[in-house]
């Protein structure tokens, strides 16, 4: 869920087991306070470890999965300059995987690990991938809303505690910044044009909008382990408070774009400051995290095809570096 | 699993001539030839830098975090190391 804690499951916390054990609590805990970030090789409770570890690893799987609602779009983008700009930001996914995974290595599981845990589906990912990307207006309505949701929950983790998660979630800020523009533009490009592009646009942003809001995960009443991620400043702003913020910010883009959200009861709440919106379909949510979406058994099996397709590549590689290697002993 | 991981490298970029290379992650490739394409691929999409180096992680001794009171404490009271540490009347210029 592009790092969001709302979708795993709670983690124990086990009592210190000595003295010594509560006083590298008690140390880890004040820094924690002072806002002194966490670095790799310091003492870390294990709980703190395998909250993290389980969240980045299924932050990068969300990036990597992510990569093929669009990539399948590729092939058919409507001119070169929309096919360049859809390959970088399909690369850029990629490459975010790649940093959130390197980032949580240092955390001492290996990415093969946590691959498996994908491909096993013992791991999740976030479950807006699980949703087809029907329509080239798609291709700019997850920009929009998908990446504009992934931005307001990872502005947030980059503030977090872990010092190597932190340094990944900036460098991939700045570069979501590109993919939610070119989105917009997409989006403004279609509301231009033909009714029949009109059309297609509103569909698709009726069919992104209430996906778009799950990602931030269940509302704040219902996420009772979010408050020892709060404490240990894995998470910074609870669901609720990102789902506002996010709704507040892409209202007037959705006035600015002519088209309507499809919500009855979203309005400006002059008293409150901030826009109310409707009740959130929790049971759709819960039907697609745990594998029965549109597209689940499909985004898996694509991952686990190209894995295998590529098992050639990685023994090649290995046996012509070991043969190098010898060669250079000798 | 019987396949095994290609080793890890450890990935320092020069953003521009005139400073220095400065860690951003790492990459696993089977090789430093590997590694070098890997970690242009990956870290420097939007001319982030201009020169590269992957090391292999194996290949780093670090300090251990235990260790921080006694390399680095001992730094913290020679105060007179830093040029604040002495007063200079303002009638003798800039110093």
């Amino acid at each position: 869920m592009y790092g969001d804690t709302s979708i795993q499951k709670p983690i124990k916390i086990a009592e210190p087991t000595s003295e010594e054990q509560a006083r590298l609590e008690e140390i880890f805990q004040q820094k924690i306070d002072d806002n002194i970030k966490i670095e790799p090789q310091e003492w870390m409770p294990a709980a703190y470890r395998k909250t993290l570890v389980r969240q980045m690893s299924q932050h990068a799987h969300s990036e990597v999965i992510g990569m093929q609602p669009e990539g399948n779009w590729i092939t058919r983008a409507p001119s070169l300059r929309r096919k360049v700009i859809l390959l970088a930001k399909i690369q850029d996914e990629g490459g975010h995987g790649l940093y959130i995974y390197s980032a949580a290595e240092t955390l001492g599981t290996s990415r093969a690990e946590m691959i498996n845990q994908l491909q096993t589906g013992k791991a999740k990912y976030s479950s807006i991938f699980n949703y087809p990307a029907l329509s080239w207006a798609d291709m700019g309505t997850i920009g929009w809303l998908v990446d504009g949701a992934a931005i307001t929950n990872q502005v947030a983790l980059s503030k977090g505690s872990y010092g190597p998660y932190c340094r990944a979630m900036i460098k991939i800020c700045k570069e979501e910044s590109f993919h939610q523009r070119q989105g917009y533009e997409l989006l403004l490009t279609l509301s231009r044009g033909t009714d029949a592009q009109k059309e297609m646009l509103q569909e698709s942003v009726n069919r992104f909008w209430w996906p778009s809001l799950m990602m931030f995960g269940p509302n704040d009443a219902d996420s009772p382990h979010s408050a020892q991620s709060m404490k240990w400043k894995i998470k910074k702003k609870s669901n609720d408070q990102l789902r506002q913020e996010f709704i507040d910010a892409t209202v007037p883009q959705a006035e600015f774009l002519g088209i309507t959200l499809p919500d009855p009861d979203l309005k400006w709440n002059e008293e409150r400051g901030h826009y109310d919106y409707g009740q959130i379909d929790w049971e759709e949510f819960g039907h697609v995290i745990n594998g029965n979406g549109p597209c689940n058994k499909q985004r898996v099996a694509t991952h686990l095809k190209a894995h295998e397709d590529g098992a050639w590549v990685r023994e090649a590689a290995a046996a012509y570096a070991e043969k190098q290697q010898n060669k250079n002993v000798a | 699993m019987t396949e095994k991981e290609w080793p890890l490298w450890e990935v320092f970029i020069r953003s521009k001539a005139g400073l220095d290379h400065k860690h951003c992650g790492s990459v696993h490739a089977s090789d430093a030839e590997m590694a070098m394409e890997a970690a242009r691929d990956v870290y420097t999409r939007r001319s982030e830098g201009i020169s590269i180096w992957v090391v292999p992680s194996n290949a780093i001794s670090a300090s251990k975090p235990e260790d921080k009171e006694s390399l680095f404490e001992p730094a913290d009271d020679k105060i007179y190391r830093h040029p604040t540490f002495y007063d200079i009347p303002k009638g003798a210029g800039k110093m």
